[in-house]
This record gives C-alpha cells, structure tokens and sequence, in this order.
C-alpha cells in the first residue's frame, strides 16, 4: 500500500501505538481522500478511537508518520500546526462542549479566537450554524447540561463546524441519535460535505450512516486496515468479521 | 495574495451590480464583513440591485451568510434585491443560510446599580436556604445512621474504612507537621515576651491551656475542612454531574446511606484521632523549643504542665472535635449535591464547601466557648 496519492488529504503511514504492552495499531497504514465521507469501522475496542486521536495529535505513537494536508505533523513547527488545527474540525464522543459556556459561547469560541470579526456577525454566524445543524436558534443561550444528548451532538457539530474546515473528523456522530435524527445528521453530513467541500472521517457503528452517507469503508482489525473500499467491496469480502458485519442479520434489515 | 475577497459595483442602467470574486470565507471573515457593510448602505440607493456571485472562487458558510445578509438589507426597500450566478455547487449552502432568521435578542443589560442590589438580596435571601440545607442533611443523615442502627448489616463497613484511611490515615503526617510547628512558634514567642517579666516558666501555661483547648482542635479542624471537605464535595459533586448519584437511587439506593453516611462517620471518627494528634505533636513541638531557646528542662516542663493544665482543657478540646467534624461533612455533602451540570459549580461548590465549612468550625467554636465558661469548665 506504498502508492502515492496526491490527492490524499490524510496520509498515514506504518503507525504504531502501544499502551504499556499492548499494540493498539500495529504498522496501520491509512489514505484519506479529498472530498470523500470515509466510513471507519471495526471492532468495539480495536482502536477507532485511537486511531483518530493519533491523528488529531492527542495520543502519542511510537512510530510512523503522519501528513494532514501535506504536512507532517511531526516535523511541523507551532506555526505550520496551528495552520493545520484551524482547518480541521472535531466533534468527540461525548460532544466534549465547554460545560460552563452556552451553546453560543460554544460555537463561537473557535472563531472568537481565531477571526477579528464583529460580535454581530459572531451572533449571526451561531444561528446560521445552529440552523445548518437542524436545531432551533432559541437554545443559543442554553448551556450543555440543559440539552439532550441529541442536541448535544448537534451542538458539537456546529462547534466543529465554526470556523468552516475542510476536514473533520466525527467519533460516533450518530450513536445516541434516534434513527430518524440519526438519518438526518447522516443527510446533514452528506449536505455539507456536498456545499462545503469538506472531507469527513468518521467513525461509526451505524450500518445506515455506511450505506447513505459514506464513499468510502475502511476496516480495522488487529492494529491494521484490513479491508479499504466500497460497500460492494466490503460485501464481496471474504474475511470473517466483515462478513459478519455486512451480511448478518442486522445488515440484512438495512438493506431490506 | 490573490485570492482576498472583492465585491466591485458595476452601474447597469437604472440598476446596479454587486460583483463578488475572491474567497468568500472564514479565512477572510474580517476583510469580508468590511466589505459587505460597506456595501449595506447602497440600500435604497438604486431601483434594482442584484449581487453577482459567478466569480467567487470558494464559499462557505461566513461567505453565504454575508452575501445573504447583504441581500436582505438591500431589498427592504423597495425591491427584492437577487443573487446572480449562483453555482449548483453553492446554491445549496446559500438556501440554508437564506433559512436563518434573526439571531435572538440576548437577556438585555441591567444597570449596574440595579444588579448588586439584586446580588446582595438573593444572596441575603440565600441565607436560610443554606441554614435549612444542612438541618435539612443532617436530618437525613441522622435518619440514616437510625435505619443502620436498626439493620446493622446495612452498615457499609468496607467504605467507612477507606474513607477512614482517606481523611484520617493519610492526613496524619501534614496534620502532625503544622501543628508540631505551631506549638513551636507559640512556645518561642511566649518566651521571648514572658522573659521580659521574668516569667519565662508560664509560657507552659499557655502552651498547654491554649493547645488543649482551642489550637489543637480548631487548626485541625481548619486543615481537615480544607483537605477532606473539599474532597467531598469534588467526589458527590461529579457523581452528581454524571448522574451517578441518580443511578444508585433507581437501583433502590439511598444515596445518603450508601454515600454519605461512611463519609461522615470516617469524618467524624477521624478528627478526634487528629485533633489529639496535633495536641500532642504541638505540645512536643512547644517543649522542645522551650527547652533549646527558654533553658526550660523536659522535667521542669512536664512538671509545670501538671500544674498548669487539669484533664478538663483536655475533655474540652476533645469534645469539640466530633461536632466540628460533623458540622465541616454536612457543609460538605450539601455543597457536593448542589452542584450542577458544570464544570465550573463544581468548581464554585467546592470553594463554597471549604469556605463555609472553615466559617461554621470558627461559629461553633465561640459557641462553646460560652458554653463552657457559661458551666465553669
């Protein structure tokens, strides 16, 4: 898997992780294309998580290189980071919002910091956001533990999304979601990518969100990529966990 | 650099056209909201205005939203003003911003005045509601110790020894430092202005009545608030935050029991072990100095202590200690359940739980300094 992608937005290459003795990722290597919905999938605990952690720079690896637009996020200076940290967008798990700012303080805080602009267009701009995100702008002033955990991640998309990234990175956007909600942040996250030109790497369990809003599959399974590619490729595979993952009794119901 | 945003006027007849090109995004953001309010007070200037946007190399949300904001500031007028040259690509992002409304009016300023008048009352009004939320816990709390006395086996022994370890075990050392330091400052500094009188012998008097009786237990109970209630308060309060405490009612659990209770018995166990510790640490530490700076030999000293001191000081001191304790843990755990959602009245609760914890140790100290005098002990 050496070949060289120009078009790769996220490139990873031969990244080892440990924790104390266990390899988390072992030699994985990952390309993340421009302008795609990368769907991320793989066994409850074999790395997702850490593996986007990694790349956003929150856990250490022992080795390996990572590029994100180019630049290589262990060479670059403070400058050459920054830059880069700007046009990416992250919505955790658990929303991760600021607990002791509003929902308008919250989505406004990128930006506040990053762009001199009017506290009007600051305003304006959270209500475009909220709106964009399916909510309603009267809970600009609410604050995180007032909202439901749907609200919650919908408030942390918009924060992702405040200073307009060209990538962002989504750790299980819809879990949590009713299936209605869920289907609507998947159209949410297609509209976007779709106007906005982002490129979106999500991980997720939700067998809807691969089929409607995702490009592109990759697997993970023992520290590596197993499989990378399409739905169909997915179904074709021969491996046994995907097997089990795209053509049991739960996948079925999807498709049916 | 070549791609900053531009939005140049093209006179068409009657009308006017608005001419985008550039990067309309965040990027831009400032530049951008120059120049589109520059260009809002073209309102009403021309029939017919409509915004070209053919030439924008990129768009996002910023961008979409100024040039929609633009739009609707130029067509109240007269006529609807339009976008022009809209790309397939970008006409989606500009229908979802066209769907936003007006951003909703923020709670309005109050005069300054007006707001600490209203602090100060609330805060005057607050008062009772935290007299009432202690009786009110220490209610609960003694309704529990009630049922445990009655169901013995529904005592968690395991948990009030570790919290046992926790405040008392672990504080022994610290507590044992300060006070052991303080006995040593009161001994220096007694014997240093008693020797002026030549009454060198008394500063055992002192050290003795004032260690027993109100240094001893009140910095103990002072460091214990500081140590161990704010501890408390940090623990109930993110159980609280992540709902944890409502797990434990739905299963059948009284939080005050499974909780509370150990954490308050351990409290209340563990300041009198302290509180005789720190005497005995500053007594030692208050010889010591009287015997290397005063010239007061270990004999003489324990000699005049007898004296000086009977086993009421004693019973004094140690009285005290478990009704502080208890008075620093309810502080604690009503301040530790009030906390809400955040991160920040966690933070608030915390401060809260040792400042009042500190203020109601001191309260009840002159309490019972009436108290006792008042029986002559």
């Amino acid at each position: 898997m050496a070949e060289q992608d120009i078009d790769a937005i996220i490139r990873v290459r031969d990244i080892t992780v440990q924790f104390g003795s266990t390899r988390v990722l072992d030699g994985l290597d990952l390309d993340v294309k421009r302008g795609e919905i990368l769907g991320f999938v793989g066994p409850s605990g074999a790395g997702k998580s850490v593996l986007t952690r990694t790349i956003i720079g929150l856990v250490p690896k022992v080795s390996g290189r990572i590029e994100v637009f180019g630049v290589d996020l262990d060479a670059a200076n403070s400058a050459q980071r920054r830059g880069v940290e700007r046009r990416w967008g992250v919505l955790f798990q658990q929303g991760a919002l600021f607990s002791s700012l509003t929902v308008r303080q919250n989505i406004q805080f990128p930006a506040r910091e990053y762009l001199r602009v009017s506290q009007r267009l600051l305003d304006e701009i959270v209500v475009a956001k909220l709106v964009m995100v399916g909510l309603k702008p009267e809970v600009a002033d609410r604050y995180p533990s007032e909202l439901s955990g749907g609200m919650i991640k919908r408030v942390a998309l918009a924060r992702a999304l405040a200073l307009d990234p060209e990538l962002v990175f989504l750790d299980e956007p819809t879990s949590g979601l009713d299936p209605i909600g869920a289907g609507d942040f998947d159209e949410l996250v297609r509209t976007l990518q779709r106007t906005l030109g982002l490129t979106v790497f999500m991980v997720t369990h939700d067998l809807d969100s691969l089929y409607t809003a995702c490009d592109r599959i990759a697997v993970l399974g023992n520290g590596k990529i197993i499989a990378a590619g399409s739905i169909a490729d997915m179904k074709a595979s021969q491996h046994p966990w995907l097997q089990q993952y795209f053509n049991g009794k739960r996948a079925r119901a999807v498709v049916a | 650099m070549s791609g900053d945003p531009t939005l140049e006027r093209i006179a068409q007849g009657e009308g006017l056209a608005l001419c985008a090109a550039g990067n309309w995004t965040a990027r831009f953001a400032p530049a951008l909201e120059r120049i589109v309010s520059d260009a809002e007070k073209l309102r009403g200037s021309r029939s017919h205005i409509f915004i070209d946007v053919s030439q924008v190399a990129s768009l996002d949300t910023f961008g979409a939203w100024l040039i929609e904001r633009l739009r609707r500031s130029l067509s109240d007028a007269s006529a609807e003003a339009e976008i022009a040259g809209l790309s397939a690509n970008y006409s989606s992002l500009v229908d979802e911003v066209r769907r936003v409304g007006p951003a909703p009016k923020t709670a309005s300023n109050q005069l300054l005045i007006v707001g600490m008048l209203e602090q100060i009352g609330r805060t005057v009004a607050g008062i009772s509601g935290t007299i009432i939320g202690l009786v009110d816990m220490l209610g609960a709390v003694l309704a529990a110790a009630g049922k445990v006395l009655i169901h013995p086996r529904s005592f968690r022994l395991t948990s009030t020894v570790h919290h046992l370890e926790q405040v008392c075990l672990r504080a022994v050392p610290i507590v044992v430092l300060i006070t052991f330091l303080i006995g040593c400052i009161i001994s220096q500094q007694g014997i240093f202005h008693f020797r002026r009188f030549g009454a060198d012998i008394f500063v055992v008097d002192m050290l003795g009545v004032l260690v027993l009786r109100e240094i001893g237990v009140l910095l103990v109970a002072i460091m214990v608030a500081g140590r161990s209630g704010s501890a408390y308060t940090a623990e109930l309060g993110s159980m609280k935050m992540r709902e944890e405490i409502d797990a434990l009612r739905t299963m059948g659990f009284d939080p005050i029991e499974v909780l509370i209770l150990p954490r308050m018995l351990a409290l209340v166990l563990a300041l009198p072990i302290l509180a005789f510790l720190g005497a005995m640490a500053a007594l030692y530490g208050g010889g010591l100095v009287a015997w290397l700076y005063g010239g007061v030999d270990p004999e003489a000293f324990l000699l005049r202590l007898r004296d000086a001191i009977s086993i009421d000081h004693f019973i004094v001191g140690m009285v005290k200690a478990p009704v502080m304790a208890a008075v620093i843990g309810i502080v604690a755990c009503v301040e530790g359940l009030a906390v809400q959602g955040s991160a920040e009245s966690l933070g608030q609760h915390t401060t809260a739980s040792v400042v009042k914890g500190i203020f109601f140790v001191i309260v009840m100290d002159g309490v019972f300094a009436i108290f006792f005098a008042s029986i002559g002990m």
